[in-house]
C-alpha cells in the first residue's frame, strides 16, 4: 500500500493550518503547515517550546488540534484515527518503555497490540533486539537499562509492526555523542533500505543538517521556512569569513583596506576580530590576506564558514537559535 | 473479540509486573491484618450487646475485613495509571490500535487476582483466630467473588479519576476521602441493628456494605440466595457503569494534552 496521493506527487504527511491552544492561553501551534514527501527523512527543527511535540501528538492521533487538518499515509488524523494508527510507528520525546517488563516482553506486547502473533512476531522481536544491540539485555527487566538502551528499545517498539511512517520526537536528545552517531546511521539505513517516511523533530541544528533531506524550521508554533538544508543555506548571502588579527586594530586601516575589495560585504572590525561575508569564501580569502599584508597588518588566524542552519534560523525567525532555546527553559 | 484478546495481553502485562514485586501484596495486607487483629481484640465483647446478631466477633469481622481490603485494593489501583502516565507507557499505547477498554480490563483482572490472594490470606488468618462459618467452602468462594465484584468498580472508578486528575496527589486525596467513610459507614465493624439510624440509611446505599452483608449471608447456615443475588447483581451493574466511565476517561485525558 502506498502513502496518500495528493496531486501528482506522493505525500506521506500533510499538516494544514494546525492551531492548538493550551490552558493559560499558551498558543502551542499558530497555523502550522508543512508536507512531507513519501520515503524521505523530514526534519521539524526548532528551539524548545516551538511546538514540535505538539505537532507530533496531533499527527499521531494522541491529541487533537483546535482547528486545522492533517493526514498521514493518506488518512485524515481526525476522521480516521484508527486507520492512521495502523500505518504509523511513534517514538515520543519521552520514553514509553514499561520498566517492569523485559526488553523482549515490551516488544512482544507492542507487536501483539498490532495483531502480530506466533513465529512471525517472535522472529521480528529477535531481529529487532539484534538490530538495536539489545540481544544480550533482551531478557532483563528494563528498569536496569541505561538511557541509551531505553531509547533504542523505544525505536525498536516503534518499528515492530513495520509502519509506513515513523515519527521520532527528539530521538537523540540527552544521548552521548557516540550513541547519537550510531542512531543517526540507523535512522538513515531505515529510510534508505526500508523505504520508510521518517518525521524527525530535533533542536540540534547539526542533526537536521546531517540527517534530513528536507526541514521545516518551526518557531512559536509556525513554520517560518521549509526546504532542503542545502537550498536554505544557499539562499543566504554567502559565506562568513572571520579573521583574527595578531593585535587589536584601532585606526581604521583594516576597514579601509578591506572595503576596497569588491568581493566582500558587511565588513565589521571589533578589536582583534574581523568579520565579512563573500559569495565564495574560498575565492575571497587570498584577496583578504593580500590586502591585509599590503596594509601591514599581522594575521593570527582565518576561518571560512559555509552558512549554517543557525544562520537560516536567524534570518527567518529574527533571533538567534541558542537564545530562543534558552529563553524557553 | 479484539477487546477480549487485548484484555488478555494487558492482563498478562500486569500479572508479570505483579509477579516481579510480590511484596506489593504483602504490603497491601498490612492494614487489613492490623485491623483484623486490633479490632478483633478491641471489640471482642460487642457481641454481648443485646441485638448483636452473632456470638463470635472474629467470625463477624473476618468477612468484613476481606471486603474492606478489596475496597482498598480497588481504590488504590488508579495509582498504576499515574505510573503509566509518568513513564509515557499510556501515551505509547494510545497511539496504537489497542482497544481502550482493554487498558482498563487488564488492570481489573490483575486486581481480581490480587483480591483472591488477599482474601484467602485474611480468611485463613480469621480461621486461625478462631472464626468458624456454617456456610463452608461455597460460602467462602462467594465471599471472594463478592470481594472481586467490589474491587472491580472501585478499581475502574479510581482509574477514571487518575485519568482525569493526572496527578498522584489528587488521586491520593480523593481515595483517602472516600475509602475510610465507606468502610466505617457499613457493617464491616458493627452490626446493623446497633447502628444509629442515619448510618444505617447511608450504609444501605454503600456498595461496600452490599458486599459485606451478602458475604456474611453466604457464610451463614441457611443463606438467603435472593438477598445475595440482588447485591451481587448491583455490584456487577456498578462494575459495568464504572468500567464504561473509565474507558471514556481516556478521551478526557486525550483532550487535555
Ligand atoms: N499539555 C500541555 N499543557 C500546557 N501547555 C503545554 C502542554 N504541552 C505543551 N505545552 C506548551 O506548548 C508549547 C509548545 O510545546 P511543545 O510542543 O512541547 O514544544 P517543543 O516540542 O517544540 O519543545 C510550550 O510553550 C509548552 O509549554
Ligand atoms: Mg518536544
Amino acid at each position: 500500500m502506498k502513502g496518500g496521493t495528493i496531486g501528482a506527487s506522493t505525500t506521506a504527511i500533510e499538516a494544514k493550518n494546525l492551531v492548538k491552544t493550551y490552558p493559560g492561553n499558551v498558543k502551542a501551534l499558530d497555523g502550522l503547515s508543512f508536507s512531507v514527501p513519501a520515503g524521505t527523512i523530514f526534519g521539524l527543527l526548532g528551539p524548545n517550546g516551538a511546538g514540535k511535540s505538539t505537532t507530533v501528538k496531533i499527527l499521531t492521533t494522541l491529541s487533537r488540534p483546535d482547528s486545522g487538518e492533517a493526514s498521514v499515509a493518506g488518512f485524515n488524523v481526525l476522521r480516521s484515527p484508527d486507520r492512521v494508527r495502523r500505518m504509523i510507528g511513534v517514538v515520543a520525546q519521552k520514553s514509553g518503555v514499561d520498566w517492569e517488563l523485559t526488553g523482549r516482553e515490551n516488544l512482544t506486547l507492542q507487536g501483539q497490540v498490532y495483531g502480530m502473533s506466533g513465529a512471525t512476531l517472535k522472529n521480528r522481536v529477535t531481529e529487532l533486539l539484534a538490530q538495536f544491540g539489545l540481544a544480550d539485555a533482551a531478557d532483563r527487566v528494563t528498569s536496569t537499562y541505561s538511557g541509551g538502551m531505553k531509547r533504542r528499545l523505544d525505536i525498536a517498539m516503534g518499528l515492530v509492526h513495520r509502519p509506513r511512517v515513523l515519527f521520532l520526537d527528539e530521538p537523540t536528545t540527552g544521548l552521548d555523542p557516540e550513541v547519537r552517531a550510531a542512531l543517526w546511521t540507523e535512522i538513515e539505513r531505515l529510510a534508505r533500505e526500508e523505504g520508510l517516511t521518517i518525521l524527525l523533530t530535533t533542536h540540534y541544528l547539526e542533526e537536521a543538517d546531517a540527517l534530513c533531506e528536507r526541514v521545516a524550521i518551526v518557531d512559536r508554533g509556525r513554520v517560518v521556512v521549509e526546504g532542503a538544508p542545502e537550498e536554505l543555506k544557499a539562499q543566504l548571502r554567502g559565506d562568513a569569513i572571520q579573521v583574527e588579527l595578531a593585535a587589536p586594530e584601532m585606526n581604521g586601516r583594516v576597514h579601509d583596506a578591506l572595503n576596497r575589495l569588491e568581493l566582500l560585504r558587511e565588513v565589521t572590525v571589533d578589536g582583534r576580530h574581523l568579520r565579512a561575508r563573500a559569495d565564495s569564501g574560498a575565492r575571497a580569502v587570498p584577496a583578504v590576506l593580500a590586502a591585509l599584508e599590503e596594509a601591514g597588518v599581522q594575521v593570527a588566524a582565518v576561518t571560512v564558514a559555509r552558512p549554517s542552519l543557525d544562520d537560516v534560523y536567524f534570518r527567518y525567525a529574527g533571533r538567534a537559535f541558542a537564545e530562543a532555546d534558552k529563553e524557553a527553559k | 473479540m479484539l477487546a477480549i484478546q487485548h484484555s488478555w495481553y494487558m492482563t498478562m502485562r500486569h500479572l508479570r509486573a505483579l509477579a516481579r514485586q510480590p511484596w506489593y501484596i504483602a504490603f497491601s495486607l498490612l492494614q487489613p491484618i492490623i485491623y483484623l487483629l486490633l479490632f478483633g481484640q478491641l471489640f471482642k465483647r460487642v457481641v454481648e450487646l443485646p441485638g448483636f446478631s452473632t456470638t463470635s466477633y472474629i467470625a463477624f469481622l473476618t468477612p468484613g475485613i476481606v471486603i474492606m481490603s478489596a475496597l482498598f485494593g480497588g481504590g488504590w489501583s488508579g495509582m498504576s495509571i499515574i505510573v503509566d502516565l509518568d513513564r509515557g507507557v499510556l501515551d505509547r499505547f494510545l497511539v496504537t490500535p489497542v482497544n481502550r477498554g482493554a487498558l482498563i480490563t487488564g488492570r481489573i483482572l490483575q486486581l481480581a487476582v490480587v483480591t483472591i490472594v488477599q482474601a484467602a490470606i485474611i480468611f485463613g488468618l480469621g480461621l486461625i483466630l478462631g472464626a468458624r462459618f456454617s456456610g463452608g467452602v461455597l460460602g467462602a468462594v462467594i465471599l471472594v467473588l463478592l470481594a472481586i465484584l467490589l474491587a472491580a468498580p472501585f478499581g475502574a472508578l479510581s482509574s477514571a479519576m487518575a485519568l482525569m486528575a493526572r496527578k498522584e496527589e489528587s488521586v491520593i486525596g480523593a481515595v483517602n476521602f472516600l475509602l475510610l467513610p465507606l468502610s466505617f459507614l457499613s457493617t464491616v465493624f458493627m452490626d446493623q441493628s446497633l447502628m444509629p439510624g442515619w448510618i444505617r440509611t447511608v450504609a444501605r446505599l454503600n456498595p461496600a456494605n452490599w458486599a459485606v452483608q451478602a458475604g456474611r449471608e453466604a457464610l451463614s447456615a441457611n443463606p438467603d440466595w435472593a438477598f445475595i443475588l440482588v447485591r451481587g447483581g448491583l455490584l456487577l451493574a456498578l462494575t459495568i457503569v464504572c468500567g464504561w466511565l473509565a474507558t471514556r476517561a481516556f478521551r478526557s485525558y486525550q483532550a487535555s494534552i
